[in-house]
């Protein structure tokens, strides 16, 4: 008896996936320093806002303005962050690629800076030029750990690692050109921060997630064989230069429109992937949506955490989910 | 019919291929041996479509392989390579399922189909892993594992098979018996092979032709009898062999006289 992956299985896991996301949307956006009625809220959230239920004025707002869009940002960042997470071990054939730890992020983080900094009144600029730096530190990084005897991944993380650093620096140089008041907030985004939602960045980052999920998933039979050694998907008819330009630019697109609205979330790309092939085996046709899924309840259910255990403070939801990544990666490097 | 005609492939001011001529036709079996650096893997790899830096060309059912897409490449030539890389967690019964990539008809999404499934099941009981199928790819052992790799290539149902050294790291037993199973399948199914080897003797017995390399070039091409004479094996080996005629398939054997250390031990012949 085998488990393999069939559409049915496919289909009935991703299903289950769905129904917790919108269930965590729901409870954990009742969830807060200001506790929300539940009944009320339900209703309300369930009328998709067009009445509040007999919510105040401030509740209504707490709910629709504050934390439904938060989640829904956690949702998109997560989802992008692990897809992203999942293709590049897949493509990579590296178990601990990670668009953090490669410096993908970072790459993202700068774009993003620069066009806070030159742009800062365009908002369109950020998620554009995240993408631009997302791509760049992709290349980068893929060059420097393209050995003779290809890339393996000890020293695909050290790229990764010289380019991380490489690039803090330049986020570091691009920092002092802004005015003191805003560094503070800056530190807080550059771990990873999803309070700062706006009009133009939650839509652009769902729908980046649900476009690249589905791109990437379009690609997963391709990347089930490049899994195995590049060589090897060649040979058996996979256009392997193609399928490595569609999963740089898509996850770029990923890393840049998460980065762009909420900096830098580490170790979901990590963490998410491997707890689904754990799960559900290595599949790419179920891991890159479970993956997407998976990575939107983690970070909506870190975020949570992130903005409850020391309220009214918060922490930045970057450190949470850091300090489940950090202690898995360990173990990763292990076993690779 | 793949074959190479007149095929030189330079790297640079390097020449790793010059002058090729080669047939694979149905039902034989070509092995290529040689030193290290003579260009085998390269020929193989120009025959498999990789035919960058290459003047001459390389023919598949006579049109140049240019012009066939990866997919119908891989529907036709079927490359045995050694072993796979395994860092993530596959079966056997899915590995040998990646062999029908090139006949889906939506390559990079798509679910297997019944006909998919038959045949991996098929090419599996074949290279007698059916026990083995739903154990997991880097449980296995070596001769297990270059087998799974063989059944891969089998189940795209190619008609030719280009193996690069399959039996490197296997012993005796392993080697045997996946070059039985090429063998087989040249004589049953009417496939082509080309296998690149250091084991002469083994493409001595398999083989229904010997290409003999040395520096990019064809040195001798023919029956294992015609090639494999003491005087071109020292030529391309630069050592000293003796060719006698092996007891039960009579094809010749080829051992190499040892220099020295041994032979001034051993009494005078």
């Amino acid at each position: 008896m085998t488990t393999r992956v069939t559409l049915r299985r496919t289909l009935i896991a991703c299903g289950l996936l769905a129904l917790a996301l919108v269930l965590a949307v729901v409870i954990m956006s009742l969830i807060g320093s200001e506790s929300l009625p539940a009944r009320e809220s339900l209703c309300a959230i369930a009328s998709l806002g067009t009445s509040d239920c007999g919510l105040s004025r401030d509740q209504y707002d707490i709910l629709f303005q504050i934390r439904l869009p938060r989640i829904l940002l956690a949702a998109a960042v997560g989802g992008s962050l692990a897809t992203a997470g999942a293709s590049y071990q897949a493509l990579l054939r590296n178990p601990l690629a990670e668009p953090y730890l490669l410096g993908v992020s970072n790459g993202a983080a700068v774009g993003t800076m620069i066009a806070l900094v030159f742009f800062g009144a365009n908002e369109w600029s950020r998620p554009v030029l995240a993408f631009a730096g997302a791509l760049v530190a992709t290349l980068a990084v893929y060059q420097l750990a393209r050995g003779r005897a290809g890339a393996t991944p000890e020293r695909l993380i050290l790229a990764g690692v010289i380019v991380t650093t490489f690039l803090s620096s330049v986020i570091v140089f691009v920092t002092t050109l802004m005015d003191a008041t805003r560094i503070r907030s800056f530190t807080f985004w550059l771990l990873g921060d999803l309070s700062g939602t706006t009009q133009t960045l939650l839509p652009v980052a769902i729908v980046m997630a649900v476009a690249g999920t589905v791109a990437l998933t379009l690609n997963a039979r391709s990347l089930n064989l490049l899994m195995l050694g590049e060589r090897d998907a060649f040979d058996l008819g996979v256009e392997v230069g193609r399928v490595r330009i569609v999963v740089f630019v898509v996850a770029s697109l990923l890393v840049g429109s998460s980065v762009a609205a909420s900096g830098s979330v580490g170790y979901v790309g990590l963490v998410v992937p491997h707890l689904v092939r754990l799960s559900l085996g290595s599949d790419n046709r179920i891991t890159i949506p479970a993956a997407a899924l998976g990575g939107a309840l983690f970070v909506i259910v870190a975020d949570t955490v992130a903005r409850t255990v020391i309220a009214p403070r918060e922490l930045p939801v970057g450190a949470i989910t850091a300090l489940i990544g950090a202690p898995l990666f360990i173990y990763l490097l292990k076993r690779v | 019919m793949l074959e190479a005609r007149d095929l030189t492939i330079k790297y640079g001011e390097r020449v790793a291929v010059a002058d090729v001529w080669l047939s694979l036709k149905s039902g034989e079996v070509t092995a290529i041996i040689g030193p290290n650096g003579a260009g085998k893997s390269t020929l193989l790899r120009a025959l498999n479509g990789q035919v960058r830096h290459a003047t001459g060309a390389v023919l598949l059912d006579r049109e140049p392989i240019e012009k066939f897409s990866r997919r119908s490449i891989g529907r036709r030539i079927a490359v045995v390579a050694q072993e796979a890389e395994l860092r993530f967690p596959v079966t056997v019964l899915e590995f040998v399922l990646g062999g029908r990539y090139a006949w889906a008809s939506n390559a990079g999404w798509g679910w297997e189909t019944d006909r998919d499934l038959r045949i991996a099941e098929a090419v599996i009981n074949e290279t007698e892993l059916s026990e083995l199928s739903g154990r997991l790819m880097n449980e296995l052992s070596g001769g297990e594992r270059q087998r799974a790799v063989l059944a891969r290539a089998l189940a795209t149902e190619a008609g030719f098979l280009l193996l690069d050294e399959p039996t490197a790291n296997l012993d005796l037993s392993h080697q045997a018996t996946l070059l039985t199973l090429v063998r087989n399948r040249c004589d049953q199914h009417n496939s082509a092979a080309l296998v690149v080897t250091h084991d002469i003797n083994l493409a001595a017995q398999f083989a229904d032709h010997i290409l003999l390399m040395k520096r990019g070039r064809v040195l001798q091409a023919g029956s294992p009898h015609a090639v494999l004479t003491p005087e071109l094996l020292r030529e391309v080996f630069d050592v000293t062999v003796l060719v006698d005629a092996h007891p039960v398939s009579h094809a010749p054997r080829v051992t190499p006289v040892l220099s020295h250390k041994k032979a001034q031990n051993s009494p005078p012949i």
